[in-house]
């Protein structure tokens, strides 16, 4: 058998092992099944290369061990961040990927360009780079920025930045690109061929901040789902590049995964593509926030405490202002206080709830709440109008009922979670102001509706702890 | 020549001589590409929703597969230095995510519990 064979062998195991991986994430059952696939399958993947750059005569090997150790190092603390971290941990290891691809991308163009091969540079060469590049560079800083938002660091603005001419400013840059990239594609070799590159490299750097800048937390879920797109299509076009079947499957699987998150994501939302990136958010935003001062009720953490222990049936909403308190595990003790008390609590899960997708679900799953008892939006809204109490913690625009009724509302359409038909509704709250997208939401100002003002793990634990005593009184 | 050499080194498939193969070359990559790309939108469609997180620190580490790229750009013997440079860059960038990827995501899956775990 000839190393080629050995090498193409190999891939294609690795391929198959890739496939069940996903395949295994089907079931939360199966899903640590899927781990251990997918780390056979990139074993395999780089053994593969390996024998086939051995037997090829490779060099270097001492350098790209150490590559490997160092990444390595860098990789282990970047998986033991605090689960909170996760929407930024991911956001940064998508900055990492469009690097490697980006950076692969230079080194052959300037490689073949060095070698003058005429040969190696044919169009759909030329133009899997482009894109191999392009997709790349613009997932490393666009990552970059995305992770630098739900990091919160200081300089970097949290709200969406916007300006007038922004999306002119932004597709005239991008013409420019695509007539570099032609002219790539037609005069590879050009004396100036590497200038074009490098103004290619430049303005795909450039472009990965300009389309974040605009982009509001809210629409992390969709962003950053786009992103793990945009690193797997620079994986394919790689793979086109380096003729790499083993790359271009891997590749579009993560594509497509990313394309399936965006469209899931989206749909939640009830908006675009078009609209997440190009967003009109950010005006509608301006053009909302002119509504006139409404009462709050509020209610004392006792009464509450009272309520929910009559009640049968508690709906527990969750948001990015649980995840921001990291408040999971004091929810994790009320549901258990409640739980022994007969009533029966569910948590409503919205798919934007938080800042990636699935954000809230792992957070309760870490406070050791059984999974059978997260439940997804579409089946607990028929739950809703039996349920005793509605509890929001710090979810805000997926329980806006202007969702459904108001059609000035820049949400309106977004399916949300039905709280407004619970009996009663207990709406944990940092503070007056509106959510994320700047809108008030008629939730808190229904007749059932009590706020309970202050940060959602100290009412929580607060809420808890009438509860217990109340227990210990008997 | 010596130019005409480096086409035929390591991990480099040197391009077919004649056009016209070559075209079919390319034309098998994006069969791959399209069966590959409804394989995955197939069976990621299925992926539970409660999953989504770990599914996409999955694809994370998945993604990292540039490192097969890397690495036979790393490799290349006579390849000047800026040029395996950059592969090793790109190596410890693959790196990172492959080990943080795979890890995180095993780390959160091992978190969901169908029933409740002993109380304390």
């Amino acid at each position: 058998m000839s190393a080629e064979t050995l090498v193409q062998l190999l891939y294609l195991v690795s391929t198959a092992l890739f496939i069940l991986s996903l395949r295994w994430m089907s079931d939360p059952e199966t899903a640590r099944k899927g781990v251990f696939s997918g780390v056979a399958a990139m074993i395999l993947a780089v053994a593969g290369t390996l024998a086939g750059v051995m037997a090829t005569g490779g060099t270097h090997y001492w350098w790209i061990l150490g590559a490997f150790a160092l990444g390595a190092a860098i990789g282990y603390p970047l998986a033991q961040v605090p689960l909170t971290a996760v929407p930024q941990r991911t956001a940064l290891s998508h900055a990492f990927g469009g690097l490697a691809a980006g950076l692969v991308g230079t080194a052959k163009f300037f490689l073949y360009y060095g070698q003058r091969n005429e040969a190696a540079l044919t169009t759909f060469i030329v133009v899997a780079l482009v894109a191999e590049i392009l997709l790349g560079f613009l997932t490393f800083t666009g990552s970059l920025l995305a992770a630098g938002k739900l990091q919160e660091v200081k300089w970097i603005p949290q709200r969406p930045v916007t300006y007038p001419g922004q999306n002119l400013t932004n597709l005239a840059l991008f013409g420019v690109a695509l007539t570099l990239g032609v002219a790539l594609v037609l005069h590879p070799l050009a004396p100036w061929a590497p200038w074009a590159f490098g103004g290619v490299i430049l303005l795909s750097l450039a472009f990965g901040v300009l389309l974040i800048i605009p982009i509001g937390g809210a629409d992390m879920p969709t962003v950053i789902s786009i992103l793990n797109s945009y690193a797997g299509l620079s994986a394919v076009a790689m793979g086109f590049v380096l003729n790499n079947k083993l790359l271009i499957t891997a590749g579009a699987l993560d594509g497509s995964s990313g394309l399936i998150l965006s469209i899931i994501m989206c749909k939640a939302m009830n908006r675009s593509f078009f609209n997440v990136l190009f967003g009109a958010f950010g005006q509608a935003q301006t053009s909302a926030a002119g509504g006139e001062q409404k009462a709050y009720k509020s209610d004392t953490v006792e009464s509450a405490a009272q309520v929910m222990e009559q009640a049968s049936l508690v709906v527990i909403v969750p948001g990015y202002g649980m995840a921001v308190a990291q408040a999971q595990h004091k929810v994790r003790e009320l549901y258990d206080l409640l739980k022994k008390r007969g009533v029966t609590v569910k948590f409503a899960i919205h798919p934007v709830a938080g800042r990636m997708p699935g954000h809230m679900n792992v957070l309760l799953a870490e406070a050791e709440i059984p999974y059978t008892d997260l439940v997804e939006m579409d089946e607990i809204n028929g739950d809703l109008p039996q349920a005793d109490v509605a509890l929001i913690i710090g979810a805000n625009d997926v329980v806006n009922p202007a969702a459904r009724a108001d059609k000035t509302s820049p949400i309106y359409g977004m399916p949300i979670i039905d709280a407004d038909k619970a009996k009663t509704v207990y709406a944990i709250k940092r503070s007056k102001n509106p959510g994320f997208a700047g809108i008030d939401n008629e939730l808190y100002f229904l007749d059932k509706t009590f706020m309970l003002f202050g940060d959602a793990k100290s009412v929580v634990g607060e809420l808890a702890r009438k509860l217990a005593g109340d227990n210990s009184g008997h | 020549m010596m130019l005409r050499e480096h086409t035929e080194t390591p991990g480099h498939p040197a391009p077919a001589a004649g056009g016209g193969h070559g075209q079919l070359d390319y034309m098998g990559a994006l069969f791959v590409f399209m069966l590959a790309t409804f394989i995955g939108v197939m069976v990621i469609q299925r992926v539970s929703r409660l999953l989504h997180t770990p599914l996409m620190s999955l694809t994370n580490a998945i993604s990292a597969i540039a490192v097969v790229g890397a690495l036979i750009v790393s490799a290349g013997k006579d390849y000047p230095g800026y040029i395996t440079a950059l592969g090793l860059v790109a190596i410890f960038c693959s790196t990172t995510n492959i080990v943080s990827g795979f890890l995180i995501t095993d780390r959160m899956l091992k978190m969901f519990k169908k029933r409740e775990g002993v109380a304390k």
